[in-house]
């Protein structure tokens, strides 16, 4: 497997809670599964996907967690087209 | 040095000594009973008047963004109500403060404050405008911030919309800790309070409230100038309750105290808030009953000990409107008056839609806020993302609307109609909940004009609800259990 240098911006993740550690509030299907959280920073060594390693977050704080994406980007878009919505406020629909 | 233990009960029974470490503020010294508390002290402790606050504004871009009639929509409005309806609509453009929300405002006081005091950084646990509105607040004031946010389901999906509100936190600088679904956010800001000494930059705080006044005291102010009268409704989008609360205290301090005061989420009834399958069948992430009603009804299940926000204090009625007419109103919005708003913000303007209809020609109906919209954070985005996850979508009667199963899209304007919430179960609710903290039969006399303030009724109603409280306790023993 490929080795991430140190330095690459990346997102790591952190089981915070086991299913059997979360709080008694939470409903049946939350209670399931982990509690989980990821955050994203430089590496500060070199690592492999699924390793537990180090980053420094952008403010400079250290967190350690399992690596799961390297150069981590945003994907989110305006989604597939709503035909639905098109003639709203159109002439096609007279108010 | 001992090692701190940092488990879940550990950390969140430090509760009380991390609240007062990171807000500064000794929440006990308010205690005036087991319930009752002077909230007003609490608030005017805060120290800032609203000329200094609107002085902090000011330095950090928030603040005396536009109010724009909306000539067109109301026009369209008039079309379908009775001879002599049809109230104008105003809108106060909040997407132009930093950071694109009224949020801004709220981020603003309590950014200014944790500087003057030496903090190094603020956190603020949040679904996402309020994130970035602290991180750009944070980065103009040369402070780190951290932003605590509930992204993921357990698959590791998450919205359109909080997805874009992470980034945005992120484009400004700030540090986002994304967690997967569920109430266990409030440990890791606990954890991260201790842990970095940081400012809690709640939602809640009295500086974070008050900041929101000057929402407030600008409509008056606007309507005044412009149409030489109040508004005679304001409308606010209604979730943790600080947007009302601000706004509402705006108004009075302007003087308009006959303004109606009007709440309004999107009905989402049904769904379960810290369920991990439910967590991807709502299309909105705030202004919604899933945070509307509990917060109404228990302003004090907070990040803070006290919380400032209070909405039934000035709350004059509520509406409920579905997600497909807030889709089918936000894209009126676009195709008619020429501006593109984010669908959160729309709400208020669902619901002034509905009002406005049973309103007078000469009268003025206010929807107070606006926010930013781009890609995810955007009606299409929503809609796209709820057809993937097997939610249907199309047009009809909006009063067919499931939650979590159907989007029903309004096929015309004079769909658009909304529902009032019975303000009365909203405090027989709200008194239930003050019953589990502490039994009625214990009520001090301080309790009973407090939660007469706190519910804007009188002591009288909350005597008569307490005989028929304890009445039915015996019956059913409905309420301690």
């Amino acid at each position: 497997m490929s080795i991430t240098k140190a330095g690459t911006w990346v997102e790591i993740q952190q089981v915070v809670l086991s299913p059997a550690e979360r709080a008694p509030s939470v409903p049946e299907d939350t209670k399931k599964v982990p509690y989980v959280m990821r955050v994203s920073g430089f590496l500060l060594e070199d690592a492999q996907l699924g390793q537990t390693t180090r980053i420094k977050t952008i403010i400079g704080r250290e967190l350690e967690g399992e690596l799961i994406t390297v150069n981590p980007h945003y994907a989110h878009s305006f989604g597939n087209i709503v035909p639905e919505i098109l003639t709203i406020g159109t002439d096609e629909e007279a108010l | 040095m001992t090692q701190r233990d940092n488990s879940y009960a550990a950390v969140m029974a430090r509760k009380n000594e991390i609240m007062k470490t990171s807000t500064g503020i000794d929440y006990n010294t308010y205690a005036q009973g087991a319930i009752a508390f002077d909230y007003e002290k609490m608030m005017a402790d805060t120290g800032y008047t609203h000329e200094e606050i609107a002085r902090i504004q000011s330095e950090t871009k928030v603040g005396n963004t536009p109010l724009y009639e909306l000539r067109n929509l109301t026009a369209a409005v008039r079309r379908i109500s009775p001879p002599g309806k049809g109230a104008t609509i105003l809108l106060k453009d909040e997407a132009a403060n930093a950071s694109g929300s009224f949020k801004a405002r709220r981020a603003s006081v309590s950014v200014f404050e944790a500087a003057q005091k030496g903090y190094k950084g603020v956190i603020a646990a949040t679904s996402g405008n309020y994130g970035a509105a602290v991180a750009s607040q944070a980065v103009q004031r040369g402070l780190k911030c951290i932003v605590i946010q509930e992204v993921y389901d357990s698959r590791g999906v998450g919205q359109p919309e909080i997805i874009e509100k992470g980034r945005k936190c992120e484009a400004y600088g700030a540090e986002v800790i994304k967690l997967t679904v569920g109430p266990e956010l409030f440990y890791i800001h606990l954890l991260t309070l201790e842990q970095t000494g940081f400012f809690n930059s709640s939602l809640y705080t009295p500086f974070a409230v008050k900041g929101v006044e000057t929402l407030g005291i600008e409509i008056a102010h606007q309507v005044q100038k412009r149409y030489d009268r109040k508004p005679d409704a304001v409308i606010v989008t209604h979730a943790g309750g600080g947007n009302l609360t601000g706004t509402a205290r705006g108004l009075l301090a302007a003087g308009c105290a006959d303004t109606r005061v009007v709440a309004c989420s999107v009905d989402l009834s049904g769904l379960h808030m810290a369920s991990d399958t439910d967590f991807n069948k709502k299309s909105f992430t705030t202004g919604h009953t899933g945070f509307g009603i509990p917060f109404a009804t228990w302003p004090d299940r907070a990040d803070v000990p006290r919380n400032a926000a209070r909405s039934l204090r000035y709350m004059d009625e509520y509406q409920l409107v579905t997600q497909g007419e807030v889709f089918y109103v936000t894209e009126l919005l676009t195709k008619l008056e020429g501006i593109e708003r984010g669908p959160a913000g729309n709400t208020s303007l669902t619901a002034a839609i509905a009002m406005a209809r049973q309103m007078d020609e000469d009268q003025i109906v206010v929807v107070q806020e606006t926010e930013y919209t781009g890609a995810g954070k955007h009606h299409n985005s929503q809609l796209s993302f709820a057809r993937e996850n097997g939610i249907e979508v199309r047009r009809g009667d909006p009063s067919e609307n499931v939650p979590g199963k159907s989007i029903v899209i309004p096929e015309h304007l004079s769909q658009v109609m909304g529902r009032p919430q019975d303000m009365t179960q909203l405090r027989q609710s709200y008194l239930k909940n003050a019953a589990k903290q502490l039994p009625v039969a214990s009520w001090s006399e301080a309790d009973v004009q407090f939660l007469a303030e706190d519910l804007n009724t009188v002591p009288e109603w909350i005597r008569s609800q307490m005989v028929s409280m304890t009445g039915e306790k015996k019956k059913g023993e409905l309420y301690d259990r």
